[in-house]
């Protein structure tokens, strides 16, 4: 990025259009790419205030738990462990705040987030009329939608990492930490409680890369940003409906969200691999049907804007 | 400087916008290829997977049998399924309040109480790890969403931990040690062949039925179906393992047809010796721990509270449950499977009267009225047990069809 000051009062389009003449300096410009897109998508405001809406949730889960429990009696309506999973743990071990945390914004908030970045990855260039600058340069459409998948896909585990380091962060300053107790009643020691729960944020970042993909190629399908983000929220909201019906059980397994709470499963002992192996599973067949066809879509698209 | 070929907005003849147009439909055929590659291999690898049945040395029944009762497995690990279809209307909460209402008789408030969550697995599918070193160290564990429960036997102590809500139930078996073992639910295909096993008699029949393959291991499968008519009990297939004599895989097909009615079977299984560390139990720091000996006894308000749904108490006999425990005066008619335990409740029959209210109704919409030279009745029926509760308040409930319950009042 030495090339190019991305705030250039010009806009980003500009910077991508410099002539590439020597061999070297494309392979720059490869590696450029992707940092150039990583930069402006952290950048924006709006990627901002999700990732401080994602850290939030910890915080007000611990808080809530903290007040809820000054008086000694134990989290969760009448101790009968309603609310998210782990959340009756949460007063014995800030650890478990992080597994409370990512079940409680798994199933809306992180793939909300995510489909806003995805959705907007190529519609808001579209919409903004900075889509054709960028296919100006020598990347290519292909490269250029890998581009934007693997800036989506970092946004994914940066997302779960927030909630997580968040999440650890109130946990270890409003709770005691320690050794913890696995959901299958072993005890386990601090340091691999630790791991487990970077296990766990990898396995939820994983269990988001559908989405991503399918927010990507509702990105390839209009040129407006918002119509992207709405519909792919839309589809993420319909999807959850479907795998609430049990008339549907049939189709439940086909679904991206199915397996989305797998990771729970890490903290059996001996860990539970079978939902979490058909989760990844599951997001790598997503990740191939909807990449392949927002590549056959963009790579044949008439760019007008 | 245009690598993007198909970058077709500028102006093109017929001819090229005739074939890009073609090339950009050729382009979908890879998305649509993996969607097909991916609904294949869904299809095809389980059918792969099956090498077909194993072939193994001819078994007389006999020697099957004689081959389960020596079988001397001291550890093992490994994953059950367990599903159970017992046609029970599915009533949700409410279902599981009621049953554990019946089952919590005697038992305690604790969600940890092992025989509270015995009947979870009357309904549904479930997953189970089971974990076994010898008499003395035994864990299962019942996997719930994002949960766990355990019962856990190491020594003189019984635990059992629910880690939705973090609550701890201990007993002690020092008294006995088969203690620990009898507050365990059946749940292994072991612990269904044993009872199976148990009720052949001569008017039973007992085949070896070819070879299958169960959680990756070569096993004989004996089929037990009864010989007399008139049981809902169609077959009992069990699987058993050709090396260890072990019973991997249990199924109970009702005469009916149809889906089994209970099907437990291993997924996975180890025959090493599982960690230590497996049976290790300390309650974990904040978790409520109700000791055995100070539970409440009869605490169905505790269940009823639980569940949120009253009336736990006037549970009506459940389709046999309970009746098979047997109030005083129960006789038993017929024999073999053909069984028909009959007791006399004293009051009146039908249940809506003592449950009252909406429950009254909604039980009477659950059973069907019959009429017979014994009077009338109400006959509850589930796919394998039936229960005929006449009017005068006699029960005759068992495993046989409707008609030979009407037979057996009208003998009376």
């Amino acid at each position: 990025m030495s090339r190019a000051d991305p705030s250039a009062p010009q806009g980003r389009g500009e910077l991508r259009e410099e002539p590439q003449t020597a061999r070297t300096r494309r392979t720059t410009f490869r590696a450029s790419l992707l940092g150039n897109e990583l930069l402006t998508t952290f950048r924006r405001w709006r990627t901002l205030a999700l990732l401080a809406v994602l850290a939030a949730v910890p915080v007000l889960v611990g808080i809530a738990v903290k007040v809820e429990t000054g008086d000694g009696s134990s989290a969760g309506p009448g101790g009968g462990g309603g609310g998210p999973a782990f959340l009756s743990q949460i007063t014995n071990n800030g650890l478990f705040l992080v597994f409370t945390a990512l079940a409680a914004t798994v199933p809306f908030f992180l793939p909300m987030a995510v489909g806003v970045v995805a959705g907007d990855a190529l519609a808001g260039e579209a919409n903004s009329g900075t889509l054709r600058y960028l296919l100006v340069a020598p990347a290519g459409r292909g490269r250029l939608l890998l581009t934007k998948y693997a800036t989506v896909v970092v946004f994914c585990v940066t997302a779960t990492l927030v909630v997580a380091v968040s999440a650890l962060t109130v946990g270890a300053l409003l709770f005691p930490l320690g050794d913890l107790t696995t959901i299958s009643g072993t005890r386990i020691g601090f340091a691999e409680g630790l791991g487990r729960a970077l296990l766990i944020a990898l396995a939820v970042a994983a269990s988001l890369i559908g989405v991503a993909a399918l927010g990507l190629f509702v990105s390839t399908l209009t040129g407006s940003g918002i119509a992207a983000m709405a519909t792919t929220v839309g589809l993420l909201i319909t999807v959850q409906i479907l795998d609430q019906i049990p008339q549907l059980h049939a189709l439940q397994p086909y679904l991206f969200s199915h397996y989305w709470l797998s990771f729970a499963d890490l903290m059996r002992e001996p860990v539970y691999w079978d939902d979490l192996t058909k989760n990844v599973e599951l997001q790598a067949l997503y990740a191939a049907v909807f990449g392949s066809a927002a590549w056959a879509r963009f790579t044949t698209k008439d760019i007008t804007a | 400087m245009a690598p993007y070929a198909s970058d077709d907005s500028t102006t093109a003849g017929e001819v090229d916008e005739q074939r890009s147009g073609r090339r950009k439909a050729a382009r979908y055929i890879v998305p649509v290829t993996v969607v097909g590659v991916a609904a294949a291999t869904i299809g095809l690898v389980p059918a792969l997977a099956d090498s077909g049945d194993p072939d193994l040395p001819k078994i007389s029944a006999q020697q099957l049998i004689e081959k389960i009762a020596k079988s001397d497995v001291q550890q093992l690990s490994g994953t059950v399924k367990i599903s159970t279809d017992l046609g029970l209307p599915n009533l949700g909460g409410l279902e599981s309040g009621l049953l554990s209402g019946a089952a919590g008789q005697g038992g305690d408030g604790s969600s940890a109480d092992p025989t509270a969550k015995l009947t979870e697995l009357a309904s549904g599918t479930h997953t189970l790890r089971v974990a076994v070193d010898g008499p003395d160290r035994q864990k299962l564990s019942l996997l719930e969403n994002a949960a766990e429960y355990s019962v856990i036997h190491n020594g003189t102590d019984v635990w059992g931990y629910d880690s939705k809500s973090n609550e701890v139930y201990h007993g002690t078996s020092a008294d006995s040690p088969e203690r620990g073992k009898d507050q365990q639910p059946p749940a292994t295909p072991k612990d269904f062949a044993e009872e199976a096993l148990k009720a052949v008699d001569d008017t039973t029949s007992v085949t070896v039925d070819g070879t299958a393959q169960v959680a990756g291991r070569d096993a004989y499968k004996l089929v037990v179906q009864p010989k007399q008519s008139g049981s809902t009990v169609g077959a009992i297939t069990v699987a058993v393992d050709a090396k260890t004599g072990m019973p991997l895989k249990f199924t109970l097909t009702p005469a009916s047809g149809g889906a089994a009615v209970v099907d437990v079977g291993f997924t996975k299984v180890d025959f090493a010796r599982p960690a230590a560390s497996t049976f290790d139990f300390t309650p974990p720091k904040g978790a409520k721990v109700t000791e055995e000996k100070d539970a409440p006894k009869g605490a169905s308000k505790g269940f009823g509270e639980e569940f949120g749904k009253g009336g736990a108490k006037d549970h009506a006999p459940e389709a046999g449950q309970d009746a098979g425990k047997g109030p005083d005066g129960m006789k038993t008619i017929g024999e073999g499977w053909n069984a028909i335990a009959t007791f006399d409740t004293g009051g009146e029959g039908v249940p809506s009267g003592k449950a009252g209210g909406e429950f009254g109704g909604f039980l009477d919409s659950l059973g069907d009225k019959v009429h017979g030279e014994f009077g009338s009745g109400t006959v509850f029926s589930t796919r394998l047990v039936n229960a005929l509760v006449t009017d005068d308040g006699k029960v005759y409930a068992g495993l046989v069809t409707k008609d030979a319950l009407v037979k057996a009042a009208d003998a009376k």
